[in-house]
């Protein structure tokens, strides 16, 4: 096998699990660094130039990022990530003089952004401070999208979106709220110099079944019923809820109805309970609230009497695997009725582009949506880019703001004139936190305690007042033991094989056995030999070149601690704490921290 | 700052037919010297004390004074342990050994603490061949007192200090065989391939086994024109055998060639599966080593592997008849049989 290239930055990023996942590339592991140091406003400022929204996500994220944290392959569970990322957001100090400046005078580019969203609030971020003008189009009264429109108040309070979003729109963004655009063309007949679409997927998907039509009083789409009751449309729903579909949508819906009246809330879905689309905490959070959740029923008709919903009818079914697709297959067993006073419909969303016209030079494919490019986010028509939900389909907010931020590449470098396929390279530093013999510039102990919960609101409490967050966050004490539990994976373990004496210290030590020294061969062959198997191919090896004994040295990286043990251990120093520092290209190769 | 081995190790780490791991050899973390030879060692000990399936508190770990006598507290934490005093471990192992021979004895010493100030004991543990493994860990200096030049240190050989040794150096190998040891062996502390099969060799067999392990002092003797630093051991290192050693629950079933592989039964049925890679030497034709280990000092080498064995070693405890249940068991009755015993015994004295 090759020696790795220790020079291309993407082995190392590729070692911090948690950052690599993150859509926006968050230094994860510096930000929980600067919480365990008390530095919040510090740590708000890394996840701000990340993720933009760090106090709605530190909240709201999906956080793809835990998963992926080595921790939970090291023990049983991840750093709470995202929820130390409220803590920055919560304890931070007032970061307005930390804002970039916006320069007065323009570079005379002017950008119409439509919808105000995440995507679009990106967008803007990243290129107010260089100079351009930039028009933000939404039909609701204020920004943010659907983290407005959608994301329940018990989640992710009022005061905290207001916060985030303004603080967007105070960097000189002109808005013109209220103004639902019926025609691209209308736009791009403007004097735009780039136009993005930020429109996210705003349909909610219906459920036609027989007595949809005369129960239709009493049955909701779960996105529009979620806006209602957000703009305070909606204040009341019946006793007995069901809620159907198995997403985050889903949850949303029948928590609120918890908070409207709805004593009896039950979310019915198709498929098995472990194969619902909802995050694992969101349905916890739901049956925490008395909400039960009853898998494979496939829902029939809606059942009315004297032109009333009174309930709805399914069909029980059993999910078969075949050569690993799922069916799902009636068990037979008779049909099950169970009474509702309301229904809400919560099994997904769709983009819509009626107000695209189709000869503007656009290309839209199979699925009636537009052809874009997953780097660029350009469409086929140049000048114009697509982001967030309305570019590949609903995701998160997260996915939202990273493609954001290559819009704002793209947009920055179409209007420069330049090629927009030439990406920026990302911005690296690599550099020893050596200290002395057994001291590092990081907390190299490695803590053994397990994830610590969130503590939340009394329940009757949340209950009773939908706008009362549930979550309390983590007290200052507790996010520091949290923050402990943090490997450290963006300190890298440095080879150089030229200091490298070959007297096995380094194997000898490592706790979890990442090194071996052995003779090479290829990549199958070397990961079988090593002194445990690195059978995680997910995970990279670390190769050095050959040695003076003719031998390599070889560290699988999947269960490395980052203890550092190795290279207090070497005599030579041949091992090395390398800190290494990995931020995304931003537009205009802007930096904020 | 850590000096605290992290608590977390490898879900896939192997387990032994005990269900121990690794793991469960170790040690507390080394307070030696970063990249000394000895923690290779004590790595080495660990490695081949989970192969073996011991139990690890049937092991008696013993030692003198020096670096390499620190090391049995970095290894097999849950066996027993004398850290006893310069140069005298081997008594407190005899006495030991004597007491319970049940226990596996491994003793751990230094260059320093067999070769100068342990030299007399060391030479009658020899001649007695007790039932023990006896590692030196052989720096050719004396590490934990900074360095100064041991009796093993070679004729020329530079310290740090830039001074020749003045001294012929002794080998502890040749030593061995002229006092009698049943098995003889020398090795590289950075070559565990070629230790660690030893190292079980020698704990499997019965009477007295001694490995000289050449194990680089990092601190005090790596310089160059240094005959004990890793550079210059593995320019001169020449192996004479390479070792497999099969455990007794295996079959042999592969062909060899009888002129170069020979199978060497131990006292516990395991076999040593032996490689000779110099065709004028026979582990068990002590001349013939003899021989080889002159011919290899004219040519600067180290001759390293297993050297000498003596398949009909007869170990201290069976020559004497000691009582094979350890005296902690013996109750009063076997202890004190009455004035009887007592009278006929005095009576075949007369
Ligand atoms: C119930 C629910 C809960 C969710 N919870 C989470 C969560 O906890 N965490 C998470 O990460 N994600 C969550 N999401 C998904 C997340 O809200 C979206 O992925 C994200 O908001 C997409 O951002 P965007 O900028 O692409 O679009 P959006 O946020 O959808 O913003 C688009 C904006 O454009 C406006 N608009 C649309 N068309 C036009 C037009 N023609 N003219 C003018 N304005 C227009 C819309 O009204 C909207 O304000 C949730 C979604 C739903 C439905
Ligand atoms: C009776 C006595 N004399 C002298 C000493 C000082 N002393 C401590 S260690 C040592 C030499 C150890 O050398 P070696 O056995 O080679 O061990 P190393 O440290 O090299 O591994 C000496 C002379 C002592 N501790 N006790
Ligand atoms: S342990 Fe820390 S740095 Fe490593 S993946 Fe988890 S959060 Fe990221
Ligand atoms: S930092 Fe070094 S010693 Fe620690 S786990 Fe990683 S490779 Fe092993
Ligand atoms: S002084 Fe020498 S022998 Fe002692 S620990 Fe240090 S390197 Fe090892
Ligand atoms: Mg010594």
């Amino acid at each position: 096998m090759k020696p790795t290239d220790y020079r291309d930055p993407e082995y190392y990023h590729k070692v911090v699990d948690c950052q690599y996942a993150c859509p926006a590339h968050t230094p994860v592991p510096q930000y929980i660094r600067l919480i365990a140091a008390g530095k919040y406003t510090e740590a708000y400022m890394v996840n701000w130039e990340s993720n933009v929204f760090p106090g709605i996500l530190g909240r709201t994220c999906d956080r793809p990022c835990e998963p992926a944290c080595r921790r939970g392959r090291v023990e049983e569970e991840p750093v709470a990530i995202c929820r130390l990322k409220r803590v920055a957001s919560d304890f931070k100090d007032d970061v307005s003089h930390l804002m970039p400046d916006i320069p007065l005078t323009k570079n005379g580019k002017k950008i119409a952004l439509i919808g105000g969203g995440p995507a679009s609030l990106s967008v803007a971020r990243d290129l107010a401070p260089l100079g351009y003008e930039l028009h933000v189009y939404d039909d609701q009264t204020k920004g943010g999208g659907m983290m407005r429109t959608q994301i329940p108040s018990f989640r992710l309070p009022i005061h905290v979106l207001n916060q985030e979003v303004e603080q967007i729109l105070n960097l000189g963004i002109i808005t013109h709220f209220n103004q639902y655009i019926t025609s691209l063309k209308s736009i791009v007949n403007e004097d735009y110099d780039a136009v993005f679409v930020g429109t996210g997927a705003p349909k909610g998907k219906d459920l036609i079944l027989p007595g949809r039509e005369e129960g239709s009083a009493n049955i909701f789409i779960g996105i529009e019923w979620l806006a209602s009751v957000a703009f305070e449309h909606t204040e009341k729903i019946g006793k007995r809820v069901i809620v159907l579909g198995g997403g985050n949508t889903a949850m949303d819906c029948c928590r609120t109805s918890r908070r409207l009246g709805g004593d009896e809330v039950k979310v019915i879905v198709r498929s098995p309970f472990a194969e619902m689309k909802a995050s694992p905490w969101e349905k916890e959070d739901a049956m925490h609230e008395d909400i039960p959740i009853i898998d494979n029923h496939v829902p029939k008709s809606y059942v009315t009497e004297n032109g009333r919903l009174t309930g709805m009818l399914f069909e029980k079914v059993e999910a078969i695997y075949e050569n690993g697709k799922r069916r799902l297959v009636p068990t037979g067993e008779p049909d099950v009725f169970f009474p509702a006073d309301d229904v809400i419909i919560a099994i997904g969303q769709e983009n819509k582009f009626e107000w695209v016209e189709r000869d503007l030079g656009i290309e839209f494919d199979q699925w009636d949506m537009p052809v874009v490019n997953e780097t660029t986010f350009a469409s086929t028509r140049p000048g114009l880019f697509f982001g967030g939900d309305a570019a590949l389909g609903p995701k998160n907010i997260i996915t939202a703001v990273a493609q954001g931020h290559n819009a704002a590449i793209s947009i920055d470098l179409y209007c420069q004139g330049e090629d927009i396929n030439q990406r920026p390279a990302p911005d690296t530093k690599l550099f020893s936190t050596k200290m002395g013999i057994h001291e590092w510039s990081y907390d190299n102990d490695i803590t053994t305690e397990f994830r610590f919960p969130v503590p939340q609101a009394d329940k009757k409490e949340t209950l009773s007042d939908r706008k009362k967050e549930v979550e309390l966050g983590f007290d200052l004490k507790t996010a520091f033991r949290e923050a402990q539990r943090c490997l450290n994976c963006d300190v890298q373990t440095v080879f150089s094989e030229s200091k490298c004496i070959e007297c096995d210290a380094c194997m000898d030590i490592c706790p979890t056995n990442c090194i071996t020294f052995t003779y090479n061969e290829d990549e199958e062959g070397l990961r079988m030999k090593l002194l445990v198997p690195a059978v995680n191919e997910t995970q990279d090896i670390l190769v050095s070149d050959i040695l003076k004994t003719g031998k390599i040295m070889v560290k699988d990286e999947d269960l490395c601690l980052h203890c550092g043990l190795c290279a207090e251990r070497c005599p030579t120093a041949a091992w090395d704490m390398q800190e290494f520092l990995y931020n995304t290209a931003k537009a205009g190769h802007h930096c904020y921290v | 700052m850590t000096y605290i081995r992290p608590q977390f190790q490898h879900p896939l780490l192997p387990k032994n037919s005990l269900g121990y791991n690794r793991k469960d050899y170790e040690g507390s973390l080394s307070t030696l010297c970063a990249g000394c030879g000895h923690d290779s060692i004590s790595a080495a000990v660990v490695e081949a004390c989970f192969e073996l399936e011991i139990e690890p508190h049937k092991v008696a770990k013993l030692s003198g004074i020096g670096c390499s006598s620190k090391t049995p507290a970095y290894f097999l934490s849950n066996s027993h342990g004398f850290n006893s005093v310069h140069g005298r471990m081997p008594s407190v192992a005899t006495g030991a050994n004597l007491a319970n021979r049940d226990l596996v004895y491994l003793g751990v010493s230094g260059d320093g603490d067999t070769a100068s100030i342990g030299m007399g004991q060391f030479a009658h543990v020899v001649r007695r061949n007790l039932n023990m493994t006896y590692i030196v860990m052989n720096n050719g200096c004396y590490g934990l007192t900074k360095g100064q030049d041991s009796a093993t240190a070679d004729y020329g050989s530079i310290s740090k200090a830039g001074q020749a040794n003045m001294f012929e150096g002794i080998d502890l190998c040749g030593l061995a065989i002229e006092l009698g040891a049943t098995f003889v062996a020398q090795s590289f502390s950075g070559d565990k391939s070629q230790l660690i099969p030893l190292i079980k060799a020698a704990l499997s067999h019965s009477g007295f086994a001694l490995i000289n392990v050449i194990s680089p002092c990092v601190t005090f003797n790596n310089n160059p024109g240094s005959t004990k630093s890793y550079d210059y051991v593995r320019e001169h290192n020449e192996a004479l055998s390479s070792l497999d050693f099969v455990p007794v629950r295996e079959e042999i079933v592969t062909e060899y060639n009888h002129t170069q592989v020979r199978f060497v039964e131990m006292h516990d049925g395991s076999m040593l599966k032996l490689n000779k890679l110099s065709p004028e030497w026979d582990p068990e034709d002590k001349l013939s080593i003899v021989i080889a280990l002159n011919k290899a000092r004219e040519k600067d080498e180290i001759l390293t592997g297993l050297l000498y064995l003596d398949t009909k070693s007869i170990e201290l405890n069976d020559l004497l008849n000691t009582t094979a249940t350890p005296l902690n068991q013996l109750t009063e009755k076997e202890l004190c049989p009455g004035s009887d015993v007592l009278e006929g015994i005095n009576e075949g004295l007369r």
